[in-house]
Protein backbone atom coordinates (compact mmCIF):
# COMPACT_ATOMS: atom_id res chain seq x y z
CA UNK A 1 0.00 0.00 0.00
CA UNK A 2 1.55 3.30 -0.94
CA UNK A 3 0.09 6.33 0.70
CA UNK A 4 1.74 9.61 1.48
CA UNK A 5 3.40 10.17 4.83
CA UNK A 6 2.63 13.09 7.09
CA UNK A 7 6.03 14.59 6.23
CA UNK A 8 5.28 14.35 2.50
CA UNK A 9 1.84 15.91 2.91
CA UNK A 10 3.31 18.66 5.07
CA UNK A 11 5.72 19.51 2.21
CA UNK A 12 2.91 19.51 -0.33
CA UNK A 13 0.84 21.85 1.81
CA UNK A 14 3.87 24.14 2.27
CA UNK A 15 4.57 24.24 -1.47
CA UNK A 16 0.94 24.94 -2.24
CA UNK A 17 0.61 21.79 -4.35
CA UNK A 18 -2.50 21.01 -2.34
CA UNK A 19 -4.71 22.89 0.12
CA UNK A 20 -5.86 21.58 3.46
CA UNK A 21 -9.48 21.72 2.33
CA UNK A 22 -8.63 19.53 -0.70
CA UNK A 23 -6.60 17.14 1.42
CA UNK A 24 -9.29 16.94 4.10
CA UNK A 25 -12.02 16.35 1.53
CA UNK A 26 -9.90 13.57 0.07
CA UNK A 27 -9.61 11.95 3.52
CA UNK A 28 -13.34 12.26 4.08
CA UNK A 29 -13.92 10.58 0.71
CA UNK A 30 -11.58 7.76 1.70
CA UNK A 31 -13.46 7.28 4.95
CA UNK A 32 -16.73 7.04 3.04
CA UNK A 33 -15.23 4.52 0.66
CA UNK A 34 -13.52 2.33 3.26
CA UNK A 35 -15.31 2.59 6.56
CA UNK A 36 -18.03 0.08 5.78
CA UNK A 37 -15.48 -2.65 5.19
CA UNK A 38 -12.94 -1.66 7.87
CA UNK A 39 -15.18 -0.08 10.53
CA UNK A 40 -12.31 2.02 11.83
CA UNK A 41 -14.38 5.12 12.61
CA UNK A 42 -17.08 5.52 15.25
CA UNK A 43 -17.71 9.21 14.55
CA UNK A 44 -16.89 11.23 11.45
CA UNK A 45 -16.60 14.98 12.05
CA UNK A 46 -17.09 16.23 8.48
CA UNK A 47 -18.26 19.82 9.13
CA UNK A 48 -15.75 20.45 11.87
CA UNK A 49 -12.93 19.03 9.74
CA UNK A 50 -13.73 21.25 6.78
CA UNK A 51 -13.98 24.29 9.07
CA UNK A 52 -10.60 23.49 10.62
CA UNK A 53 -9.14 22.88 7.14
CA UNK A 54 -10.37 26.25 5.90
CA UNK A 55 -8.88 27.94 8.99
CA UNK A 56 -5.59 26.13 8.33
CA UNK A 57 -5.51 27.36 4.74
CA UNK A 58 -6.22 30.92 5.98
CA UNK A 59 -3.33 30.68 8.46
CA UNK A 60 -1.06 29.50 5.65
CA UNK A 61 -2.04 32.46 3.45
CA UNK A 62 -1.06 34.73 6.39
CA UNK A 63 2.33 33.02 6.58
CA UNK A 64 1.57 31.58 10.03
CA UNK A 65 1.58 27.85 9.16
CA UNK A 66 3.87 25.27 10.77
CA UNK A 67 4.70 21.60 10.08
CA UNK A 68 1.32 20.23 11.16
CA UNK A 69 -0.97 23.00 9.94
CA UNK A 70 -3.76 21.56 7.84
CA UNK A 71 -2.84 17.90 8.31
CA UNK A 72 -5.90 15.64 8.72
CA UNK A 73 -5.72 13.22 11.64
CA UNK A 74 -8.13 11.17 13.71
CA UNK A 75 -8.26 10.66 17.46
CA UNK A 76 -8.83 7.38 19.27
CA UNK A 77 -12.29 7.61 20.81
CA UNK A 78 -10.74 7.53 24.29
CA UNK A 79 -9.81 11.21 24.10
CA UNK A 80 -12.41 13.77 25.13
CA UNK A 81 -13.21 16.06 22.21
CA UNK A 82 -15.36 19.02 23.17
CA UNK A 83 -18.87 18.95 21.78
CA UNK A 84 -18.24 15.63 20.07
CA UNK A 85 -19.39 12.16 21.02
CA UNK A 86 -16.65 10.34 22.96
CA UNK A 87 -17.60 6.72 23.51
CA UNK A 88 -14.44 4.85 24.51
CA UNK A 89 -15.85 2.04 22.32
CA UNK A 90 -18.56 1.41 24.90
CA UNK A 91 -22.36 1.44 25.19
CA UNK A 92 -21.70 3.08 28.56
CA UNK A 93 -20.67 6.29 26.79
CA UNK A 94 -22.72 5.98 23.60
CA UNK A 95 -24.58 9.17 24.54
CA UNK A 96 -21.61 11.05 26.03
CA UNK A 97 -20.74 14.39 24.45
CA UNK A 98 -17.43 15.46 25.93
CA UNK A 99 -17.63 18.87 27.64
CA UNK A 100 -13.94 19.61 27.16
CA UNK A 101 -10.90 18.72 25.07
CA UNK A 102 -8.20 16.37 26.26
CA UNK A 103 -4.86 18.17 26.51
CA UNK A 104 -3.38 16.28 23.55
CA UNK A 105 -6.44 17.20 21.47
CA UNK A 106 -6.05 20.89 22.42
CA UNK A 107 -2.35 20.76 21.62
CA UNK A 108 -2.86 19.12 18.24
CA UNK A 109 -5.70 21.54 17.44
CA UNK A 110 -3.45 24.48 18.33
CA UNK A 111 -0.74 23.04 16.07
CA UNK A 112 -3.22 23.24 13.21
CA UNK A 113 -4.22 19.62 12.68
CA UNK A 114 -7.65 18.84 11.28
CA UNK A 115 -9.79 16.22 13.06
CA UNK A 116 -11.72 14.03 10.62
CA UNK A 117 -13.18 11.72 13.23
CA UNK A 118 -12.92 9.44 16.26
CA UNK A 119 -11.57 5.98 15.77
CA UNK A 120 -12.92 2.63 16.91
CA UNK A 121 -11.23 0.83 19.79
CA UNK A 122 -11.58 -2.03 22.22
CA UNK A 123 -14.02 -0.98 24.92
CA UNK A 124 -12.32 1.11 27.60
CA UNK A 125 -9.00 0.18 25.99
CA UNK A 126 -9.33 -3.41 27.17
CA UNK A 127 -8.41 -5.78 24.41
CA UNK A 128 -5.78 -6.85 21.92
CA UNK A 129 -7.84 -7.28 18.77
CA UNK A 130 -10.47 -4.51 18.56
CA UNK A 131 -13.15 -7.21 18.79
CA UNK A 132 -14.42 -5.86 22.13
CA UNK A 133 -15.98 -2.71 20.77
CA UNK A 134 -19.68 -1.97 21.19
CA UNK A 135 -19.48 -0.63 17.64
CA UNK A 136 -18.29 -3.89 16.10
CA UNK A 137 -14.83 -5.21 15.22
CA UNK A 138 -12.30 -3.39 13.07
CA UNK A 139 -10.77 -5.30 10.14
CA UNK A 140 -7.09 -5.34 9.25
CA UNK A 141 -6.63 -3.51 5.92
CA UNK A 142 -3.88 -5.98 4.91
CA UNK A 143 -6.22 -8.96 5.28
CA UNK A 144 -9.89 -8.45 6.09
CA UNK A 145 -10.03 -11.85 7.82
CA UNK A 146 -7.44 -10.68 10.33
CA UNK A 147 -7.70 -8.51 13.41
CA UNK A 148 -5.94 -5.15 13.33
CA UNK A 149 -4.85 -5.63 16.95
CA UNK A 150 -6.00 -3.56 19.88
CA UNK A 151 -6.98 -1.58 21.66
CA UNK A 152 -6.03 1.18 19.17
CA UNK A 153 -7.23 -0.96 16.25
CA UNK A 154 -9.28 1.73 14.53
CA UNK A 155 -6.44 4.25 14.71
CA UNK A 156 -3.96 1.76 13.23
CA UNK A 157 -6.27 0.50 10.49
CA UNK A 158 -7.04 4.09 9.42
CA UNK A 159 -3.34 4.84 8.90
CA UNK A 160 -2.55 1.46 7.31
CA UNK A 161 -5.43 1.90 4.85
CA UNK A 162 -4.15 5.34 3.85
CA UNK A 163 -7.31 7.07 5.08
CA UNK A 164 -5.39 9.54 7.25
CA UNK A 165 -1.62 9.98 7.54
CA UNK A 166 -1.68 9.82 11.33
CA UNK A 167 -3.83 9.13 14.36
CA UNK A 168 -3.55 9.17 18.12
CA UNK A 169 -3.64 6.06 20.26
CA UNK A 170 -3.12 4.94 23.84
CA UNK A 171 -1.06 2.14 25.31
CA UNK A 172 -1.58 0.48 28.69
CA UNK A 173 -0.21 -3.02 27.97
CA UNK A 174 0.70 -2.72 24.29
CA UNK A 175 -2.29 -1.00 22.72
CA UNK A 176 -0.26 1.28 20.44
CA UNK A 177 2.61 -1.08 19.67
CA UNK A 178 0.75 -4.35 19.07
CA UNK A 179 -1.84 -3.01 16.57
CA UNK A 180 0.92 -0.95 14.91
CA UNK A 181 2.81 -4.23 14.39
CA UNK A 182 -0.27 -6.06 13.09
CA UNK A 183 -1.09 -3.19 10.70
CA UNK A 184 2.43 -2.58 9.43
CA UNK A 185 2.76 0.99 10.74
CA UNK A 186 4.90 2.84 13.28
CA UNK A 187 3.76 3.77 16.76
CA UNK A 188 5.42 4.92 19.94
CA UNK A 189 4.36 4.67 23.56
CA UNK A 190 6.29 7.43 25.31
CA UNK A 191 7.70 7.15 28.83
CA UNK A 192 5.09 7.38 31.53
CA UNK A 193 4.60 11.04 32.34
CA UNK A 194 5.85 12.35 28.99
CA UNK A 195 2.39 12.99 27.52
CA UNK A 196 -0.54 14.39 29.49
CA UNK A 197 -3.37 12.07 30.42
CA UNK A 198 -5.81 14.93 31.06
CA UNK A 199 -9.01 14.18 29.14
CA UNK A 200 -7.92 10.65 28.29
CA UNK A 201 -10.51 8.27 29.73
CA UNK A 202 -8.62 6.33 32.37
CA UNK A 203 -8.15 2.57 32.28
CA UNK A 204 -5.08 1.97 34.49
CA UNK A 205 -3.69 5.24 35.76
CA UNK A 206 -0.15 4.06 36.46
CA UNK A 207 0.20 2.39 33.05
CA UNK A 208 -1.78 4.49 30.50
CA UNK A 209 0.10 6.66 28.00
CA UNK A 210 -0.97 8.42 24.80
CA UNK A 211 1.13 8.36 21.65
CA UNK A 212 1.14 8.90 17.89
CA UNK A 213 0.54 6.34 15.12
CA UNK A 214 1.74 6.97 11.58
CA UNK A 215 3.63 5.37 8.69
CA UNK A 216 7.10 6.41 9.77
CA UNK A 217 9.23 7.31 12.76
CA UNK A 218 9.68 10.78 11.25
CA UNK A 219 5.91 11.27 11.24
CA UNK A 220 5.66 10.03 14.82
CA UNK A 221 8.43 12.44 15.84
CA UNK A 222 6.50 15.36 14.36
CA UNK A 223 3.36 14.44 16.29
CA UNK A 224 5.07 13.53 19.54
CA UNK A 225 6.81 16.91 19.50
CA UNK A 226 3.40 18.53 19.90
CA UNK A 227 1.79 15.92 22.14
CA UNK A 228 4.58 15.75 24.70
CA UNK A 229 5.22 18.17 27.52
CA UNK A 230 4.35 19.07 31.06
CA UNK A 231 0.68 19.67 31.84
CA UNK A 232 -0.35 21.06 35.22
CA UNK A 233 -3.77 19.45 34.82
CA UNK A 234 -2.23 15.96 34.99
CA UNK A 235 -0.62 15.36 38.37
CA UNK A 236 1.46 12.52 36.89
CA UNK A 237 2.83 14.69 34.11
CA UNK A 238 6.59 15.06 34.35
CA UNK A 239 8.14 18.50 34.19
CA UNK A 240 11.01 17.68 31.85
CA UNK A 241 11.92 19.63 28.74
CA UNK A 242 10.91 17.98 25.47
CA UNK A 243 13.91 17.47 23.17
CA UNK A 244 13.75 18.24 19.44
CA UNK A 245 12.82 14.75 18.22
CA UNK A 246 13.13 15.64 14.54
CA UNK A 247 16.66 17.02 14.93
CA UNK A 248 18.07 13.76 16.25
CA UNK A 249 16.46 11.50 13.64
CA UNK A 250 19.41 11.65 11.28
CA UNK A 251 22.11 10.82 13.83
CA UNK A 252 24.34 7.94 12.80
CA UNK A 253 23.84 4.65 14.64
CA UNK A 254 27.61 4.08 14.91
CA UNK A 255 28.43 3.17 18.49
CA UNK A 256 24.87 2.48 19.54
CA UNK A 257 24.62 -0.65 21.69
CA UNK A 258 21.44 -2.71 21.34
CA UNK A 259 20.44 -5.55 23.64
CA UNK A 260 18.58 -8.66 22.50
CA UNK A 261 16.75 -10.25 25.43
CA UNK A 262 17.18 -14.01 25.48
CA UNK A 263 13.64 -14.31 26.91
CA UNK A 264 12.07 -12.57 23.89
CA UNK A 265 13.40 -15.27 21.56
CA UNK A 266 12.13 -18.31 23.37
CA UNK A 267 9.10 -20.54 23.33
CA UNK A 268 6.00 -19.19 21.64
CA UNK A 269 7.79 -16.97 19.11
CA UNK A 270 6.73 -17.77 15.54
CA UNK A 271 9.87 -18.87 13.64
CA UNK A 272 9.17 -16.48 10.73
CA UNK A 273 8.77 -13.56 13.17
CA UNK A 274 12.10 -14.51 14.71
CA UNK A 275 13.67 -14.65 11.24
CA UNK A 276 12.36 -11.15 10.40
CA UNK A 277 13.61 -9.80 13.75
CA UNK A 278 17.09 -11.23 13.18
CA UNK A 279 17.09 -9.71 9.69
CA UNK A 280 16.30 -6.33 11.29
CA UNK A 281 19.31 -6.89 13.58
CA UNK A 282 21.49 -7.49 10.51
CA UNK A 283 20.28 -4.24 8.92
CA UNK A 284 20.97 -2.23 12.08
CA UNK A 285 24.41 -3.83 12.40
CA UNK A 286 25.20 -2.68 8.87
CA UNK A 287 24.24 0.84 10.02
CA UNK A 288 26.80 0.72 12.81
CA UNK A 289 24.90 -0.63 15.80
CA UNK A 290 26.43 -3.37 17.90
CA UNK A 291 24.39 -6.10 19.55
CA UNK A 292 24.70 -8.22 22.65
CA UNK A 293 22.50 -10.73 24.40
CA UNK A 294 20.82 -9.40 27.53
CA UNK A 295 18.57 -10.95 30.12
CA UNK A 296 15.12 -10.01 31.37
CA UNK A 297 14.67 -12.96 33.73
CA UNK A 298 11.25 -11.87 34.99
CA UNK A 299 9.64 -11.63 31.54
CA UNK A 300 7.43 -14.65 32.29
CA UNK A 301 5.89 -12.70 35.19
CA UNK A 302 4.93 -9.65 33.16
CA UNK A 303 1.55 -10.92 32.00
CA UNK A 304 0.51 -12.27 35.42
CA UNK A 305 1.63 -9.06 37.14
CA UNK A 306 -0.03 -6.91 34.48
CA UNK A 307 -3.29 -8.82 34.76
CA UNK A 308 -3.37 -8.08 38.49
CA UNK A 309 -2.31 -4.42 38.40
CA UNK A 310 -4.29 -3.29 35.34
CA UNK A 311 -7.64 -4.84 36.33
CA UNK A 312 -7.18 -3.55 39.90
CA UNK A 313 -6.68 -0.01 38.64
CA UNK A 314 -9.49 -0.34 36.12
CA UNK A 315 -11.94 -1.52 38.79
CA UNK A 316 -11.24 1.72 40.59
CA UNK A 317 -11.32 3.96 37.51
CA UNK A 318 -14.54 2.50 36.16
CA UNK A 319 -16.39 2.92 39.46
CA UNK A 320 -17.40 6.39 38.26
CA UNK A 321 -19.75 4.91 35.65
CA UNK A 322 -22.90 4.61 37.73
CA UNK A 323 -25.75 5.96 35.60
CA UNK A 324 -26.00 9.13 37.68
CA UNK A 325 -23.90 11.96 36.29
CA UNK A 326 -23.25 10.91 32.68
CA UNK A 327 -23.33 7.88 30.43
CA UNK A 328 -25.72 5.00 30.19
CA UNK A 329 -28.59 4.63 32.66
CA UNK A 330 -30.90 1.62 32.84
CA UNK A 331 -34.67 1.98 32.46
CA UNK A 332 -36.91 2.15 35.55
CA UNK A 333 -34.44 1.37 38.32
CA UNK A 334 -36.19 -0.03 41.39
CA UNK A 335 -33.71 1.45 43.85
CA UNK A 336 -30.18 2.84 43.96
CA UNK A 337 -28.50 -0.57 43.96
CA UNK A 338 -30.56 -1.62 40.96
CA UNK A 339 -29.64 1.63 39.20
CA UNK A 340 -25.93 0.99 39.68
CA UNK A 341 -25.99 -2.72 38.89
CA UNK A 342 -28.18 -2.66 35.82
CA UNK A 343 -26.61 0.50 34.37
CA UNK A 344 -23.18 -1.05 34.74
CA UNK A 345 -24.32 -4.52 33.73
CA UNK A 346 -26.00 -3.28 30.57
CA UNK A 347 -23.51 -0.51 29.79
CA UNK A 348 -20.30 -2.55 30.00
CA UNK A 349 -19.28 -5.40 27.70
CA UNK A 350 -18.10 -8.84 28.83
CA UNK A 351 -14.34 -8.20 28.82
CA UNK A 352 -14.73 -4.98 30.80
CA UNK A 353 -16.89 -6.74 33.40
CA UNK A 354 -14.39 -9.61 33.59
CA UNK A 355 -11.53 -7.21 34.31
CA UNK A 356 -13.53 -5.22 36.88
CA UNK A 357 -14.31 -8.49 38.68
CA UNK A 358 -10.68 -9.64 38.64
CA UNK A 359 -9.59 -6.20 39.83
CA UNK A 360 -12.14 -6.15 42.63
CA UNK A 361 -11.10 -9.66 43.65
CA UNK A 362 -7.36 -8.91 43.87
CA UNK A 363 -8.02 -5.78 45.91
CA UNK A 364 -10.52 -7.40 48.25
CA UNK A 365 -9.91 -8.18 51.88
CA UNK A 366 -7.97 -11.40 52.28
CA UNK A 367 -6.50 -11.28 48.78
CA UNK A 368 -4.94 -7.81 48.60
CA UNK A 369 -1.55 -8.93 49.98
CA UNK A 370 -1.34 -12.17 48.04
CA UNK A 371 -2.21 -10.61 44.72
CA UNK A 372 -2.09 -6.83 44.41
CA UNK A 373 0.75 -6.11 46.82
CA UNK A 374 2.69 -9.05 45.45
CA UNK A 375 2.14 -7.86 41.88
CA UNK A 376 3.52 -4.44 42.80
CA UNK A 377 6.67 -6.10 44.10
CA UNK A 378 6.99 -8.19 40.93
CA UNK A 379 6.54 -4.93 39.04
CA UNK A 380 9.67 -3.60 40.74
CA UNK A 381 11.58 -6.78 39.81
CA UNK A 382 10.58 -6.34 36.16
CA UNK A 383 11.62 -2.66 36.21
CA UNK A 384 14.94 -3.54 37.77
CA UNK A 385 15.67 -6.06 35.00
CA UNK A 386 15.39 -3.20 32.49
CA UNK A 387 17.31 -0.75 34.71
CA UNK A 388 20.21 -3.20 34.98
CA UNK A 389 20.34 -3.71 31.24
CA UNK A 390 20.30 -0.01 30.44
CA UNK A 391 23.62 0.24 32.28
CA UNK A 392 25.11 -1.86 29.45
CA UNK A 393 23.02 -1.01 26.38
CA UNK A 394 21.28 2.03 24.90
CA UNK A 395 18.23 0.32 23.44
CA UNK A 396 16.62 -3.11 23.70
CA UNK A 397 15.21 -4.78 20.60
CA UNK A 398 12.86 -7.69 20.05
CA UNK A 399 9.73 -8.71 18.15
CA UNK A 400 6.67 -6.63 19.12
CA UNK A 401 4.39 -9.67 19.16
CA UNK A 402 5.00 -13.44 19.09
CA UNK A 403 2.94 -13.91 15.91
CA UNK A 404 1.46 -11.87 13.08
CA UNK A 405 -2.20 -10.83 13.35
CA UNK A 406 -4.52 -13.73 14.18
CA UNK A 407 -7.93 -14.24 12.54
CA UNK A 408 -11.09 -12.47 13.67
CA UNK A 409 -12.90 -14.73 16.11
CA UNK A 410 -9.85 -16.93 16.70
CA UNK A 411 -9.22 -15.90 20.32
CA UNK A 412 -12.52 -14.36 21.41
CA UNK A 413 -13.59 -17.38 23.48
CA UNK A 414 -10.25 -17.67 25.25
CA UNK A 415 -9.31 -14.55 27.24
CA UNK A 416 -5.93 -15.99 28.26
CA UNK A 417 -4.88 -16.71 24.65
CA UNK A 418 -5.76 -13.09 23.89
CA UNK A 419 -3.76 -11.79 26.88
CA UNK A 420 -0.64 -13.71 25.78
CA UNK A 421 -0.20 -11.50 22.71
CA UNK A 422 0.98 -8.79 25.14
CA UNK A 423 3.97 -10.85 26.32
CA UNK A 424 6.66 -8.56 24.92
CA UNK A 425 4.83 -5.29 25.45
CA UNK A 426 3.20 -5.14 28.88
CA UNK A 427 6.43 -5.30 30.89
CA UNK A 428 7.38 -1.94 29.38
CA UNK A 429 4.17 -0.37 30.71
CA UNK A 430 4.80 -1.82 34.16
CA UNK A 431 8.25 -0.23 34.14
CA UNK A 432 7.00 3.03 32.56
CA UNK A 433 9.65 2.95 29.82
CA UNK A 434 9.20 4.20 26.25
CA UNK A 435 8.56 1.60 23.55
CA UNK A 436 8.25 1.87 19.77
CA UNK A 437 7.06 -0.59 17.14
CA UNK A 438 8.17 -0.30 13.54
CA UNK A 439 7.25 -2.47 10.53
CA UNK A 440 9.71 -5.34 10.07
CA UNK A 441 8.31 -7.49 7.29
CA UNK A 442 5.48 -9.89 6.57
CA UNK A 443 4.59 -13.39 7.69
CA UNK A 444 1.86 -15.18 5.71
CA UNK A 445 1.16 -11.84 3.99
CA UNK A 446 0.42 -10.18 7.37
CA UNK A 447 2.71 -7.47 8.77
CA UNK A 448 4.91 -7.95 11.81
CA UNK A 449 6.64 -5.36 13.94
CA UNK A 450 10.02 -4.87 15.59
CA UNK A 451 9.97 -3.33 19.07
CA UNK A 452 12.55 -0.91 20.39
CA UNK A 453 12.61 -0.22 24.12
CA UNK A 454 14.44 2.74 25.62
CA UNK A 455 15.43 4.06 28.98
CA UNK A 456 13.22 6.65 30.69
CA UNK A 457 12.62 9.74 28.54
CA UNK A 458 14.79 8.49 25.68
CA UNK A 459 12.09 8.60 22.98
CA UNK A 460 14.52 10.54 20.77
CA UNK A 461 16.90 7.59 20.70
CA UNK A 462 14.12 5.18 19.72
CA UNK A 463 12.88 7.48 16.95
CA UNK A 464 16.46 7.88 15.72
CA UNK A 465 17.07 4.11 15.48
CA UNK A 466 13.68 3.56 13.83
CA UNK A 467 14.23 6.38 11.35
CA UNK A 468 17.64 5.05 10.33
CA UNK A 469 16.14 1.57 9.96
CA UNK A 470 13.42 3.03 7.75
CA UNK A 471 15.98 4.79 5.54
CA UNK A 472 17.50 1.35 4.84
CA UNK A 473 14.31 -0.70 4.46
CA UNK A 474 10.92 -0.50 2.76
CA UNK A 475 8.59 -2.25 5.21
CA UNK A 476 6.95 1.01 6.28
CA UNK A 477 5.98 1.94 2.70
CA UNK B 1 -7.10 -21.57 44.41
CA UNK B 2 -10.48 -21.35 42.73
CA UNK B 3 -13.27 -18.82 43.08
CA UNK B 4 -16.65 -20.19 44.12
CA UNK B 5 -19.94 -18.94 42.70
CA UNK B 6 -20.67 -17.40 46.12
CA UNK B 7 -17.38 -15.52 46.01
CA UNK B 8 -18.20 -14.23 42.52
CA UNK B 9 -21.57 -13.05 43.82
CA UNK B 10 -19.84 -11.17 46.65
CA UNK B 11 -17.23 -9.64 44.32
CA UNK B 12 -19.91 -8.63 41.81
CA UNK B 13 -21.81 -6.89 44.58
CA UNK B 14 -18.67 -5.00 45.67
CA UNK B 15 -18.20 -3.87 42.08
CA UNK B 16 -21.91 -3.07 41.75
CA UNK B 17 -22.20 -5.42 38.81
CA UNK B 18 -25.24 -7.64 38.43
CA UNK B 19 -25.00 -11.32 39.17
CA UNK B 20 -25.15 -13.16 35.84
CA UNK B 21 -27.90 -15.74 35.41
CA UNK B 22 -26.90 -19.36 36.16
CA UNK B 23 -25.94 -20.36 32.62
CA UNK B 24 -23.61 -17.36 32.22
CA UNK B 25 -22.22 -17.58 35.73
CA UNK B 26 -20.56 -20.97 35.15
CA UNK B 27 -18.85 -19.66 32.02
CA UNK B 28 -17.79 -16.57 33.96
CA UNK B 29 -16.53 -18.69 36.88
CA UNK B 30 -14.51 -20.72 34.40
CA UNK B 31 -12.98 -17.61 32.82
CA UNK B 32 -12.20 -16.01 36.18
CA UNK B 33 -10.63 -19.19 37.54
CA UNK B 34 -8.40 -19.54 34.53
CA UNK B 35 -7.29 -15.92 34.88
CA UNK B 36 -6.62 -16.40 38.60
CA UNK B 37 -4.68 -19.56 37.83
CA UNK B 38 -2.59 -17.60 35.33
CA UNK B 39 -1.85 -14.76 37.75
CA UNK B 40 -1.06 -17.21 40.56
CA UNK B 41 2.47 -17.44 39.14
CA UNK B 42 3.29 -14.19 40.89
CA UNK B 43 2.30 -15.57 44.30
CA UNK B 44 4.96 -18.24 43.87
CA UNK B 45 7.71 -15.67 43.30
CA UNK B 46 10.02 -14.76 46.13
CA UNK B 47 9.68 -11.03 46.67
CA UNK B 48 11.15 -10.80 50.14
CA UNK B 49 12.77 -7.44 50.77
CA UNK B 50 11.36 -5.96 47.56
CA UNK B 51 9.52 -2.65 47.87
CA UNK B 52 6.15 -2.54 46.11
CA UNK B 53 6.06 -0.29 43.07
CA UNK B 54 2.78 1.57 42.67
CA UNK B 55 4.06 3.92 40.06
CA UNK B 56 6.80 3.90 37.40
CA UNK B 57 8.44 7.14 38.52
CA UNK B 58 9.29 8.16 42.08
CA UNK B 59 6.93 11.06 42.06
CA UNK B 60 5.59 13.15 44.87
CA UNK B 61 2.04 14.43 44.77
CA UNK B 62 2.21 17.80 43.07
CA UNK B 63 0.84 20.71 45.07
CA UNK B 64 -0.24 24.12 43.89
CA UNK B 65 -1.27 27.40 45.46
CA UNK B 66 -4.68 27.36 47.14
CA UNK B 67 -6.19 29.77 44.63
CA UNK B 68 -9.35 29.33 42.55
CA UNK B 69 -8.44 28.47 38.96
CA UNK B 70 -11.42 26.41 37.78
CA UNK B 71 -14.61 27.92 36.35
CA UNK B 72 -18.00 26.84 37.66
CA UNK B 73 -19.33 24.80 34.77
CA UNK B 74 -22.23 23.16 36.57
CA UNK B 75 -24.81 24.10 33.94
CA UNK B 76 -22.91 22.59 31.03
CA UNK B 77 -21.93 19.50 33.02
CA UNK B 78 -25.39 18.77 34.38
CA UNK B 79 -26.66 18.65 30.78
CA UNK B 80 -24.77 15.35 30.49
CA UNK B 81 -26.84 13.73 33.22
CA UNK B 82 -29.47 11.14 32.29
CA UNK B 83 -31.86 12.61 34.91
CA UNK B 84 -31.43 15.99 36.55
CA UNK B 85 -33.59 18.79 37.93
CA UNK B 86 -32.89 22.16 39.46
CA UNK B 87 -29.15 21.53 39.28
CA UNK B 88 -29.42 18.24 41.14
CA UNK B 89 -28.84 14.67 39.95
CA UNK B 90 -31.90 12.47 40.35
CA UNK B 91 -31.70 8.91 41.70
CA UNK B 92 -34.32 6.47 43.04
CA UNK B 93 -35.42 7.24 46.58
CA UNK B 94 -32.69 6.41 49.08
CA UNK B 95 -34.11 7.59 52.39
CA UNK B 96 -37.39 6.18 53.62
Amino acid sequence: MTHKTLAELSSELKSGAISSVELTQDCLNRIEKNNASLNCFITITKELALEQAKAADDLRRQGKANDLTGIPIAHKDIFCTKGIKTTCGSRMLDNFIAPYNATIVSKLNAAGTVMVGKTNMDEFAMGSSNENSYYGPVKNPWDLAAVPGGSSGGSCAAVAAGIVPATTGTDTGGSIRQPAAFCGITGIKPSYGRVSRYGMIAFASSLDQAGPLAKTAEDCAMLLQVMAGYDGKDSTSVNKPVPDFKASLSKSLKGIKIGLPKEFFGEGLHPEVEKATREAVRVLESLGASFKEVHLPNTHLSIPAYYVVAPAECSSNLARFDGVRYGYRCENPKNLEDLYKRSRGEGFGAEVKRRILIGTFVLSSGYYDAYYLHAQKVRRLISRDYENNFKEVDVILGPTTPTPAFNLGEKTTDPIAMYLSDIYTCGINLAGLPGLSMPGGFVNKRPIGIQLIGNYFEEAKLLNVAHQFQQATDWHK
Amino acid sequence: MSISLEAIERIAHLARLPNENTRDSHALQDDLNRIVQMVNQITETNTQGIEPMAHPLNMQQVLRADVVTELNERDSLIKLAPKAEAGLYLVPQVIE
